[in-house]
């Protein structure tokens, strides 16, 4: 490795000699380093500091900085840009709605009159997810524990690998498989939750099928992986020394696990767990392949129905005109803002956590 | 869960037998779950509510409180609740491991089936729902060449934004950059879809297209470009912070100005990590339906020319196929399903084995 800043200085013999054109050198060695250069061409030999060169106005350095510097604004000009397009396109759609766009359940934005509101679909999409979450984050979290502490380490790394391969499936593939072939247990569970259960008011009457419940399981087993994945590498990293001096201190596996392990993995798995809401607030074709597409606020979870905003942009894209285009941009709009809320609570809660836990380590 | 039994007392510590504890014989465990599941299928098939599922259900259960019950009665309620847990933990990588077995089998078995020369080499032009053959040729092109310019548009911006973070940023900017390279992360990709659908394909499509709407791969190809940029914007972030900073200082000593010492110093030591994130990144871009269904069109003919007219995409495939009528259809959609997967699957293993050969370690 050693040869690459030689080469890259020779090559600066060549054309411009851009060698002389830095404006300001970054690191303090460097700066010790180009005092005590040898004062001469700047094609020297090794040491071709140059001699204390001067700042251009119009040097590579200064390009490629800006060049940098444009690369980095395009982060905020898309976020801005997606937030400008998306009102620009959802008002009109929105001046011509006719019922409450935030308590109207339906959605017929290409009727005369257009008629449409958003309330039966975000409801479903936050009930969704956070069904799905409550089911597989404590999975996720055991199998991460269990391939982190407790396989054997070949079985472990081998299974961990597997599993970064499954979070790389395409949700297309597991809302296909949900439709085909999980309906039909699933149906068979709500039919017996709803006989032994009924009297809880989530576990409601039939008609069985594409249901909340359908939707909601074959989301938890797609963020599993993706959950599973990211907090394994969590609980990796906790320092040795950490779970050594808990067992010696005469703690069972699962004392160290709690004492050493989760408290040293927590910002790590909220991240993961508020990764895992993300995508699955976000999660379409699954979601549009496995919800019944209905337009009520339900808590019912068994009945056939349910819908999610990211779903019905899926289903009832191919039919919209003008005015159902600027709804589904409308309702894309709001979660947009849902996620935007979410994803910036997380990453305040982690930036804190990382401080604190920097700090006390 | 924490029934407290009348322990045991310890003996007086007087004359300690042995200096370990006691513990359970090694046949506990097997003989506590052998009688869970006999218990479980007596109560369960004389009440009648239900079937071997759930046999297996109250079986588990009635385990975790056996279990519980006495390692608390011999070995005491600390070590009680570490094998406790230590079975919730076993347990709960077998619950998971059943439906994505499910899934995979279902992929392999029902996506063989049109696994021929056929389904790579048509395209779906002309075929009715009567029709057996068809095939995915048009929507592989339109894969590989969508993701393809997504890359090219993503990697030197996505590069040179980590160049920026990592080198030049200081202060305030910078970290709201950082920031919001993490905030957009979780941009559902339905929502890029419809980004591109009213700036590219409603808004500026139609000033070169006689005014009306172009839907084209180009625009999913911009859907799946945004998509990209955090993924591999934070991974080359991440690689380029493991660089050794004796590395730069080194080149700095030798008198290179700092754009040559990032570009053939910095960026070749880091090469192979951000090489594994952007494979990641491509691998996911692929999978991606909602910003393809939204923005490209979705024809069923062979369309070489991703910035004119229709185009579909693997992922885009399978949901068409998964929604028609034909009986031939599903067979398709699983078949491109596994071609996907496949795609996916090898983008990602070459990715994973790549960044093994990193020699910068964590």
């Amino acid at each position: 490795m050693g040869d690459t800043p030689q080469r890259s200085a020779h090559a600066g013999t060549g054309g411009t000699p851009v060698a002389t054109s830095h404006e300001r050198p970054a690191g303090a060695s460097a700066r010790v380093a180009e005092r005590s250069g040898n004062p001469g061409r700047p094609d020297g030999g090794l040491g071709g500091g140059g001699g204390l060169p001067r700042a251009r106005a119009f040097g590579a350095e200064r390009a490629f900085r800006g060049l940098t510097l444009a690369a980095g604004s395009t982060v905020l000009i898309v976020i801005a840009a997606i937030a400008i397009f998306l009102i620009a396109k959802a008002v009109p759609a929105l001046r011509a709605n006719t019922e409450s766009f935030w308590t109207f359940e339906g959605w017929f934005p290409n009727d005369n009159p257009p008629k449409f509101g958003i309330g039966a679909l975000a409801f479903g999409t936050v009930l969704s997810s956070l069904l799905a979450l409550l089911v597989a984050v404590p999975v996720a979290l055991g199998i991460a524990l269990y391939l982190s502490h407790y396989a054997p380490r070949r079985l472990g790394n081998s299974l961990g690998f597997l599993i970064d391969l499954l979070a790389a499936v395409p949700s297309v593939v597991f809302g296909l498989w949900g439709r085909d072939y999980f309906a039909g247990p699933v149906a068979d569970l709500s039919a017996w939750l709803n006989k032994y259960f009924g009297w809880i008011p989530i576990f409601g009457e039939g008609p069985y099928g594409s249901s909340i419940l359908l939707g909601s399981v074959v989301l938890a087993i797609m963020v599993l992986p993706i959950v599973t994945s990211l907090s394994r590498e969590v609980f990796r990293q906790t320092p040795t020394a950490n779970e050594e001096a808990a067992l010696a201190l005469g703690a069972t596996r699962w004392e160290m696990i709690r004492t050493a392990v989760l408290p040293y993995g927590r910002p790590g798995v909220i991240a993961a767990v508020m990764l895992g809401l993300g995508r699955a607030l976000g999660e379409t074709i699954a979601l549009a392949l496995t919800l019944g597409s209905t337009y009520a606020i339900s808590f019912n979870i068994l009945e056939a129905g349910g819908n999610s905003i990211a779903a019905n942009i899926a289903n009832r894209f191919g039919e919209a005109n003008d005015t159902g285009r600027g709804a589904l941009i409308a309702s894309g709009l709001v979660l947009f803002a849902i996620t935007l809320i979410v994803n910036i609570t997380a990453r305040a809660i982690i930036y804190r956590r990382r401080e604190f836990t920097e700090s006390a380590a | 869960m924490t029934t407290t039994l009348p322990t045991h007392r310890p003996r007086p510590p007087a004359q300690p037998a042995t200096l370990r504890a006691r513990r359970l014989p090694a046949y506990a465990a097997p003989a506590i779950a052998v009688a869970a599941l006999l218990l479980s299928a007596g109560l369960v098939y004389g009440a009648g509510i239900g079937g071997p599922v759930l046999v297996v259900v109250v079986g588990a259960l009635l385990y975790l409180v056996g279990l519980f019950v006495a390692a608390n009665a011999v070995e005491g309620r600390r070590s009680a609740r570490d094998r406790t847990w230590s079975a919730l933990i076993h347990s709960a990588f077998v619950l998971a491991v059943l439906p994505l077995a499910s899934v995979v089998w279902t992929l392999v078995s029902k996506g063989s089936e049109r696994l021929d020369a056929n389904f790579f080499g048509t395209s779906m032009n002309n075929i009715g729902a009567r029709d057996a053959n068809g095939g995915a040729y048009h929507a592989i092109i339109g894969t590989l060449e969508q993701v393809g310019i997504a890359a090219l548009i993503t990697v030197p911006l996505g590069v040179l934004c980590a160049i920026y973070i990592v080198e030049y940023g200081r202060g305030r900017f910078a970290f709201t950059i950082r920031f919001f390279v993490d905030v957009m992360t979780g941009i559902p990709s339905i929502v890029t879809g419809l980004f591109v659908l009213a700036f590219w394909v409603l808004i500026v499509s139609p000033w070169f297209n006689d005014g009306r709407p172009g839907f084209s791969g180009f625009a999913a190809a911009l859907a799946l470009s945004v998509l990209m940029l955090p993924t591999v914007v934070r991974s080359t972030e991440e690689m380029l912070r493991l660089v050794p900073a004796p590395l730069r200082e080194g080149a700095y000593a030798l008198g290179v100005p700092k754009w040559k010492t990032i570009l053939r110093v910095v960026l070749p030591t880091a090469l192979p990590g951000i090489v594994t994130g952007i494979m990641l990144a491509i691998a996911r871009a692929a999978g991606e339906t909602a910003p393809v269904l939204l923005v490209a069109g979705g024809g069923a003919a062979i369309n070489f020319n991703p910035f004119e007219n229709n185009q579909s995409s693997l992922a885009l495939f399978v949901y068409q196929q998964a929604g028609e009528a034909s009986k031939y259809s599903p067979a398709r959609a699983w078949t491109a399903a596994l071609t996907l997967v496949a795609l996916v699957l090898v983008l990602t293993v070459a990715a994973k084995l790549l960044a093994r050969r990193n020699r910068l370690g964590r």
